[in-house]
């Protein structure tokens, strides 16, 4: 058993340090920028009339649409028609890599989630505050910069933890798209050793301590957030 | 001065404020009381466009505005910076500390320098007794606190009039007490102050002059005077109510 562990356990590790973490970290940064742009964009009630309210109409709909398709349909699947769907258009720029691919999918399904969280706790900020901030003269864009998006941050962070935990164990996804990342690292030796449950078992665990350990700075991010709000617990 | 000139506001169902004229003057402290619906609220937000009469004429100073008009953002934001306003909740920033809340409206706004926003608002809380708690956060201040620093980040604006909407009935009255000390302070030193409240008590002693609305519409324009020790039948009956609950409670 301890001869197993440690014949495979740090294989696996160097492969989650080379290919999950860093798939994971990139993508969920590109993941809450894209989350954030749509969730704005889409929480905005814009003044404007005529072509430049239609634009706006227009321009939500396709957000909306974004965020719809890749809630309501498989990740596998998006991976399966970027990666070799994709292609078949024959423009050669189009056509990625695996990594890329891997980032691509990634990065907009939990951008999609994420956003509908920020949209949600954008919200969630009372319409009283807003008042205030107007009644003192501040414009739109401060009071959704300085007063409103600072609150809702706050509050978005429990789900964007959430998310990117999500996140860290669909990188396992990317196996199919031809990245030896940890878990098709594992197929691969169980197919040579034929120990599959003690392999698969091993790889679990080391998800588990990869998540927990990427989970602790929420801790403290968390409790620099709420020090502006009573102790809850 | 604020002028307001045949202003209505309709909802679906009645008129909110039907053909309002009204004048307000600088300096003094006008008190508005009417039963509850009557347009109280509605004409005071009007007053600062948080709430937008469906037409007639605003004017402030020699500038008029005509509210049937789409009013541009410069229009809008000039209004508000004439004009603070207070909430009936303290509806502080709960982001912000204390000095926070104080000077972001001097600083973003006014585009005041930090250093001279922090100076004057240090001056503004200790005139409400609270300037020991600028560096504290909102939750950690009393309702009738916080209300007090609304006041104090509603003058960091040096606004022509100050608005207050039913400013202490969130507070239990010792609380309510302090607060109203502090408007009675500014009474005396002649800030323009327009305040919908319950409080006859404070009307009393505050008011330079009194308006009634009911059903929309200015019922009773005067003197305290007048208003308390010479009322109409109907002003009467109103104050009696007060009477009755209070003997009541």
């Amino acid at each position: 058993m301890f001869q197993f562990i440690a014949t495979y356990a740090p294989q696996l590790i160097v492969a989650g340090i080379k290919y999950t973490i860093p798939l994971a970290l990139i993508s969920f940064v590109i993941a809450v920028v894209i989350a954030g742009a749509v969730a704005i964009l889409r929480s905005y009630i814009p003044h404007a009339t005529g072509f430049g309210k239609l634009g706006w109409h227009i321009l939500k709909f396709i957000l909306g649409f974004y965020v719809w398709i890749f809630r309501s349909t498989p990740m596998l699947v998006q991976l399966f028609v970027v990666f070799y769907g994709l292609p078949k258009l024959g423009i050669s720029w189009l056509s990625p890599s695996g990594w890329s691919a891997a980032v691509m999918v990634l990065s907009l399904n939990t951008g999609a989630y994420a956003s509908e969280a920020i949209r949600a706790s954008i919200s969630s900020i009372p319409d009283t505050q807003r008042e205030a901030a107007a009644a003192l003269g501040m414009t739109d864009r401060q009071i959704f910069l300085r007063i409103i998006l600072p609150q809702a941050t706050r509050i978005s962070i429990p789900t964007l933890a959430n998310s990117f935990v999500a996140l860290v164990k669909d990188t396992s996804l990317a196996s199919v798209v031809t990245i030896v990342e940890m878990f098709y690292l594992s197929q691969q030796l169980a197919a040579v050793n034929f120990e599959p449950l003690q392999m698969y078992l091993l790889v679990a665990v080391i998800y588990a301590l990869f998540v927990t350990v990427l989970s602790f700075p929420q801790r403290y991010i968390q409790r620099w957030a709420d020090r502006f709000v009573k102790e809850q617990r | 001065m604020l002028k307001l000139e045949h202003i209505d506001k309709r909802y679906t169902e009645h008129y909110a404020l039907k053909d309002i004229n009204v004048t307000f003057n600088p300096h003094e402290t006008t008190v508005i009381v009417g039963p509850s619906g009557s347009g109280k609220s509605t004409l005071l937000r009007s007053l600062n466009l948080l709430e937008r009469p469906d037409s007639g004429q605003y004017t402030i100073d020699d500038r008029t505005i005509d509210l049937s008009q789409p009013l541009t953002t410069e229009t809008l934001l000039w209004v508000r910076r004439k004009t603070g306003m207070v909430f009936q909740q303290p509806r502080m920033f709960d982001h912000l500390t204390i000095m926070g809340n104080m000077i972001e409206a001097p600083v973003h706004v006014l585009k005041q320098s930090k250093a001279q926003a922090t100076k004057h608002a240090h001056e503004l809380l200790a005139a409400v007794d609270l300037d020991n708690t600028a560096d504290r956060y909102p939750y950690q201040l009393s309702g009738g606190q916080t209300q007090r620093v609304a006041i104090a980040r509603a003058l960091a604006m040096a606004p022509d009039y100050l608005l207050l909407d039913e400013p202490t009935s969130a507070l239990d009255p010792e609380l309510e007490a302090q607060v109203l000390r502090v408007l009675n302070d500014l009474a005396h030193e002649n800030q323009s102050m327009i305040i919908v409240t319950h409080n006859m008590d404070f009307a009393r002693h505050a008011a330079d002059r009194m308006l009634f609305l009911e059903d929309g519409e200015i019922n009773f324009d005067g003197t305290p005077d007048e208003f308390f020790n010479n009322p109409t039948e109907r002003i009467n009956r109103f104050l009696n109510a007060f009477k009755f609950n209070q003997n009541e409670a």
